[in-house]
């Protein structure tokens, strides 16, 4: 087996078991569903149903960690058998994107207990993954000069560990708005949601997730701007690339601000969030098939 | 702005109109709304080809809707960013901008020199709080202190009590972020005044001047004065270039390596210019910038004289480089000549008519056809060399027929009716060099670092202060301890005012008689690991 089929296997491993793990956090949360939150009168039903769920939630992080074991075979082979860092096309963007995001929730998920967040996580890493190894696919080749730079290797680890923080913000984002929801409508005493943590300390993860990713995505951008100084003779030419870094960028800009202005606190914060998010990924994707600029070198 | 409702009822002079503004302006909703203008007004340029990088994209645009022309012209939606609307938001917010930050900073440093505020009356108040007997032999408000000390707190005594504070740096990284973000303007506008970029295309074997009048295109600051601009010259001896041949990626750049040799004030020196590894010369950057194919051509006039001979730039078109160009050949006689056509470097003819299938010049073919008329008058007046004004000419045709024919390098084709020929002699690579010169770079990098370690300050640092007093009452001596963070996203606070309070009563592990939302939180925290 060559090292180049040994990453691909290993990737569409991992793309499987994390549709596993979907499958075992949806578990998780629907064996909750309509179950109210007691604290005393404990039947042994209900501790059994606690024990049945909790039993889902773990079966689904044993599941991501294994695919996570498989994502970094796949994406550490790929990088051997290209002979250079993996970081040449969609594929390989998408491929890092999606392990610095499950590294990242494993990380959490020991320090701040984010498990609530493995239905979500495990969903994009999923559709990342698939969409990966079915659409983005191309078979290992050199790359294109423009390429050869330090600049680039620096630019896209440090955009893709904030895109990671940003994913995992904005799945927080998310619950926390699914929380609220449930919350205004009065069901907030019953089910998987009532059970996580309060609505101020989903809002202080999401924070915390996007104030990391902020400055290394400020970061990222310049450095790409001192690459393209490097290839192109010019820091900053609006490529359509460029351009939807420097949006992405002011919205989660407009979050920070949003978080310290009164009547933007809360659910009008979580939504420019979420729309960082969607430019986030029409910058990750949608740019490459869709604009014409010099950032389209990559192929697909 | 509470109070301008109010305000704006009577009439109000000049002077009031403007300081409303001003705090409209620099309020915090207005820069919320004027970021997401600024990202809205990014986006049409990124969708609608721009004149600044693709001028030509924008004239068939143009040609293709022509409805959406008439409403994109006149709203400057082929120059999004220089135009009035996109320069009106981000004027305004970097006015929005100063005007927020010089008050909060004059503020900042006033806070700076400041000692931690006074132990609170009520300190039972704060989100935190912690109370605890003393007995007598308790280490008391010394031990207090140095554990506050230790957690590298800013501490002030008073005389029954101790007030605490940290983090006072996100404030100052708040601002240094801010005001570098006005420097890296600044640095942006330095270059763009004082800067130029030129770029010639030269073809292998020849050189190009940092001159004026060798520059293909030339882009100056206002500042610039273009008949100075420091003299070199940058020949380009060989430029090699290489394409995947394998399945994969087929067809992709792989290698551009152009050998130059530098003329400098006299000095001569040998460089490799590669994308991504510009040469410098004398503090500007020479950078290579796009590539192409030359025909070298020899044209015969109908007096059987050779008209122009050498190489003929032709523009790639495609990533295969279907090239189109124009060869001129206005000194023929009797009748000036003229070509119009394409290079393809792997010619193919099939349904979709002549192209190139590969970008490496495999199978070069020209395809042409000819034009012919009386010799034109010397105009002086500069024309573009890369298309045909076919005003005064007529197209040649054979056997009713427009004459077109694709010789092969080496192969020659003579015109009918003895108006002359054109022969293939052969190709060569052409370079795009770019000069460039951003004397501005330097303070937009370093303001750009200056604004990522602001940055950092600002949203890790976690401010906090703590107070911590000894009451004497009916019951005995008592400690008082209390704590308050001032950005949100804290933790450790309740550890802190425990913590404090142990060290005062002595006690690892004080019982504390009051202790709210912290009980509420770990049950929450809790909770969720389930
Ligand atoms: C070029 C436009 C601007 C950008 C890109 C920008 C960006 C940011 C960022 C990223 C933060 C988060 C850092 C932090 O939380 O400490 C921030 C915070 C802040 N900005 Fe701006 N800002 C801009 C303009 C303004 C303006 C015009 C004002 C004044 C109204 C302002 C006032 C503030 C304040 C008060 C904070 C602190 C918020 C907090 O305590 O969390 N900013 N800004």
């Amino acid at each position: 087996m060559t090292t180049e089929v040994l990453s691909n296997l290993a990737m569409v491993t991992a793309a499987v078991v994390y549709l596993l793990a979907v499958v075992a956090h949806a578990a998780e949360w629907a064996s909750l569903r309509g179950v109210p939150v007691l604290t005393s009168e404990q039947t042994e039903t209900y501790r059994t149903t606690l024990a049945r769920s909790n039993y889902w939630g773990r079966l689904g992080v044993g599941l991501t960690m294994i695919a996570a074991a498989s994502h970094v075979v796949g994406v550490v082979s790929r990088g051997i058998a290209a002979e250079r860092a993996p970081w040449g096309n969609m594929y390989e963007f998408v491929t890092t994107l999606m392990l610095f995001i499950v590294l990242l929730y494993l990380i959490l998920l020991r320090k701040a207990h984010l498990r609530w967040l493995g239905l979500l996580v495990n969903l994009l890493l999923t559709l990342g993954m698939g969409l990966a190894v079915t659409v983005l696919y191309v078979a290992v080749a050199p790359l294109v000069p423009a390429l050869h730079s330090v600049w680039f290797i620096i630019h896209i680890v440090a955009a893709s560990i904030a895109g990671a923080a940003f994913n995992v913000g904005g799945l927080a984002t998310i619950v926390g708005l699914l929380k609220a929801r449930s919350e205004r409508r009065g069901t907030a005493q019953v089910g998987y949601l009532a059970r996580l943590p309060s609505l101020e300390r989903l809002d202080t993860i999401a924070y915390r997730a996007h104030a990391f990713g902020f400055p290394l995505w400020t970061f990222a951008v310049a450095a790409g701007a001192i690459w393209a100084e490097f290839a192109w003779g010019r820091f900053w030419g609006w490529d359509p690339k460029e351009t939807w870094s420097l949006v992405t960028w002011v919205i989660y800009a407009g979050y920070l601000h949003a978080r310290a202005t009164a009547g933007w606190k809360g659910r009008r914060a979580a939504i420019i969030a979420l729309i960082g998010l969607v430019s986030f990924w029409f910058n990750f994707i949608g740019v490459n098939l869709l604009l014409n600029g010099l950032h389209s070198y990559a192929g697909i | 702005m509470a109070s301008t409702a109010t305000q704006r009822a009577p009439a109000l002079g000049a002077g009031e109109m403007l300081r409303w503004f001003w705090t409209q302006l620099t309020s915090m909703r207005t820069a919320l709304i004027l970021l997401f203008l600024l990202a809205l007004a990014a986006i049409p340029g990124s969708i609608v080809p721009q004149r600044s990088s693709s001028p030509i994209r924008v004239n068939d645009f143009r040609e293709a809707h022509p409805n959406l022309d008439r409403i994109y012209q006149p709203l400057g939606v082929y120059d999004v960013y220089t135009s009035p609307w996109f320069s009106a938001i981000y004027l305004l917010l970097f006015a929005s901008l100063i005007g927020c930050i010089l008050p909060r900073i004059r503020q900042h440093v006033r806070a700076l020199r400041t000692p931690p505020p006074r132990v609170p009356a009520r300190l039972d108040r704060l989100p935190e709080y912690a109370g605890a007997a003393a007995a007598s032999t308790a280490p008391g408000l010394t031990a207090a202190h140095a554990f506050l000390k230790g957690r590298r707190f800013l501490v002030a005594r008073s005389e029954n009590g101790i007030s605490a504070e940290r983090g006072r740096w996100r404030e100052t990284g708040n601002l240094l972020f801010h005001t570098s973000l006005i420097f890296v303007l600044v640095g942006v506008a330095w270059s763009n005044l004082y800067g130029y970029k030129g770029s010639a295309m030269v073809v292998e074997g020849q050189g190009f001047s940092n001159t004026l009048t060798q520059f293909d295109e030339l882009r100056a600051g206002a500042f610039v004065d273009t008949n100075a601009l420091e003299p070199f010259t940058v020949i380009l001896d060989s430029f090699t270039v290489s394409f995947e041949t394998g399945e994969v990626q087929r067809g992709a750049a792989r290698q551009f390596d152009a050998e130059v040799t530098v003329v400098d004030g006299g000095q001569r020196r040998k460089e490799l210019l590669q994308v991504n590894h510009p040469v410098r010369v004398v503090g500007r950057s020479v950078h290579l910038i796009a590539h192409g194919y030359a025909a070298q051509v020899t044209i015969r006039d109908g007096d059987g004289r050779v008209a122009l001979s050498g190489p003929v730039i032709f523009l790639p078109q495609d990533g295969n480089f279907s090239s189109a160009g124009v060869i001129k050949a206005p000194d023929a006689r009797p009748e000036r000549l003229a070509f119009e056509g394409f290079f393809l470097p792997t010619a193919v003819v099939d349904d979709r008519g002549p192209r190139s299938v590969f970008p490496d010049a495999y199978n070069p073919e020209l395809f042409l056809n000819a034009w012919t008329g009386p010799p034109k008058k010397e105009t002086g007046l500069p024309e573009n060399v890369y298309s045909l004004d076919t005003s005064g000419l007529e197209p040649v045709q054979l056997n009713g027929d427009l004459a077109r024919f694709r010789p092969k390098v080496g192969e020659h084709y003579t015109l009918p009716d003895q108006m002359g020929s054109v022969t293939f002699d052969g190709w060569s690579r052409w370079a795009k060099l770019q000069t460039s010169s951003t004397p501005g770079l330097w303070l937009t990098v370093g303001s750009i670092a200056a604004a990522i370690v602001g940055l950092c300050l600002s949203l890790f640092i976690r401010p906090r202060r703590l107070w911590i007093r000894l009451v004497q009452d009916n019951d005995g001596a008592r400690f008082e301890a209390g704590g308050l963070d001032r950005a949100d996203a804290s933790t450790g606070l309740a550890e802190d005012v425990r913590g404090l309070l142990a060290a005062a009563v002595g006690d690892p592990s004080p019982n504390s008689d009051i202790d709210r939302d912290h009980a509420a939180v770990r049950n929450q925290e809790s909770e969720g690991e389930q």
